[in-house]
């Protein structure tokens, strides 16, 4: 039986530090686009005509209904063979994105749909037009009000990110993969990308913390 | 003033909802600087009437002119809706649950409309959301947000978030039944003060003697139909409809 040794872990620093930041920024970009997305298929399954409002609930329904996993093959594997060779980050960003923006953009809808009605109503009235009215008083207020919702999403989503492994991303848990089969210490750097994701979450949770405050300030 | 062309005017104006007829062909016409007040039981349809005035509700027969202009005309989807911001720009309207935006400050919700609907600046803007809050006694408030302040203080914002497109006519949609009694006077006070401007109102209310007290005209209506109106004093005191009567038997014996 082999004991515990963690000394050894910060000689394979560099591997690991690599795979850390190549998380961070697959899943920072992620976010961003999934939130970006996510707010503008809820636009459009909420007010779109039905010519843009069907096929983008039969988009959200597919992802919705199929593993990220498989997603990320589709994207990777699959678009090549109609001659759409997307790399592998972006294979990854793009699948992540995708698959993350149909929930947010379920709770968007969802948020946007349990505002009171009076909300609209009173922009109508002061000659606010329907676009307008979702734009500085609807959006904003539903915005506000899923930060919670969305914040728990963006956990999941740091930690799923560890996924698109499968396409040959060094992120962090593959490099730590990588540095298991250097050095056969499984549990030692298993442990260390364990404790990585946990301090990310800690920063991820303090900035969601900091964001609900103020909002919550501002009502 | 010889502009005797009235302010609103609504003609015939019908209203379904479902099989239920809640307007049975409603005329009536508000002066310029009259103060008219509407009563009646729930149900009565003085709420819709005064919602389709605004085009909130959309009536299904009849017309609403606004100083000389129709709200309800016929256009193409696209056209109407430009003209119907236009004219609503021109009509303020006080609710009963105040419908403050939440997520805005005071002096942005004062200043959101005329600084997105007229591009006014953030300095005047600003200047104007003081200027409003002045008139309704609230100009400590401009920076709080809407949780913070009581049903009263949230009322009078939303009757300066009104004022500050400078409307020709003021609706006020049953703006006190919402408030605990001690707060209704303070917003009657800011009511009676833009009456003795000359502001130009409609005001739908339980509250007959603040009806009496400040409308040069009250309507009562009953089951969607008007059944009678008149100077306040006669009208209270002298009513001639039975229906009239029994209404303020019950409201005045409470």
């Amino acid at each position: 039986m082999q004991g515990l040794d963690f000394s050894i872990v910060p000689e394979y620093w560099p591997l690991i530090g690599k795979g850390l930041w190549w998380t961070v920024v697959i899943s920072a970009a992620s976010a961003v686009l999934s939130i970006v997305a996510g707010i503008g298929f809820a636009l459009v399954v909420l007010y779109a005509p039905p010519v843009l409002r069907y096929p983008v609930r039969l988009f959200m329904w597919l992802f919705m209904g199929t593993p990220l996993l498989l997603q990320l093959f589709l994207i990777y594997f699959g678009l090549v063979q109609v001659g759409i060779d997307i790399p592998a980050v972006w294979s990854g960003i793009i699948g992540l994105s995708l698959h993350f923006s149909v929930y947010n953009a379920d709770i968007f809808r969802a948020g946007i749909a349990a505002l009171d009605g009076g909300q609209t109503e009173a922009a109508r009235s002061l000659g606010f037009g329907a676009w307008q009215t979702r734009v500085y008083i609807v959006v904003p207020q539903a915005l506000r009000n899923t930060v919670p919702a969305i914040g728990n999403m963006m956990i999941a989503l740091l930690k799923e990110s560890s996924i698109v492994s499968m396409i040959g991303i060094a992120e962090l848990v593959h490099s730590a993969q990588l540095v298991i089969s250097e050095t056969y210490r499984p549990f030692e750097f298993y442990l260390t990308a364990a404790a990585l994701y946990y301090i990310l979450n800690l920063v991820l949770e303090a900035v969601l913390r900091g964001i609900e405050r103020k909002v919550e300030l501002s009502r | 003033m010889n502009d005797v062309r009235p302010m609103i005017e609504v003609r015939g104006a019908r209203k379904f909802f479902g099989p239920l007829e809640v307007l049975k062909g409603i005329d009536f016409s508000v002066a310029r600087g009259q103060i008219v007040a509407v009563i009646g039981p729930s149900g009565s349809g003085k709420s819709t009437l005064l919602r389709s005035i605004n085009h909130l509700e959309t009536l299904d027969g009849g017309e609403v002119w606004l100083d000389g202009v129709q709200v309800n005309q016929t256009l193409d989807r696209r056209a109407f809706e430009k003209h119907i911001n236009r004219v609503r720009q021109q009509m303020g309207m006080v609710f009963q649950h105040f419908n403050l935006f939440p997520h805005l400050s005071v002096a942005e919700n004062i200043s959101i409309a005329p600084v997105r609907l007229k591009g006014m600046g953030r300095a005047q803007a600003r200047a104007l959301a003081l200027e409003m809050l002045d008139k309704v006694g609230l100009a400590d408030k401009i920076d709080a947000f809407p949780a913070r302040l009581s049903g009263g203080q949230k009322q009078r914002v939303a009757i300066a978030r009104a004022l500050a497109m400078q409307p020709k006519v003021m609706l006020f949609d049953e703006a006190t039944s919402a408030l605990d009694p001690e707060l209704v006077d303070e917003v009657n006070i800011v009511m009676k003060q833009l009456a003795s401007e000359h502001m130009t109102m409609v005001i739908v209310t339980h509250e007959m003697r603040f009806a009496a007290e400040v409308a040069d005209r009250v309507i009562f209506m009953a089951d969607g139909a008007v059944v009678e109106e008149g100077r306040p004093d006669a009208l209270f005191r002298n009513p001639a409809q039975e229906r009239t009567r029994s209404f303020l038997r019950k409201f005045l014996n409470g």
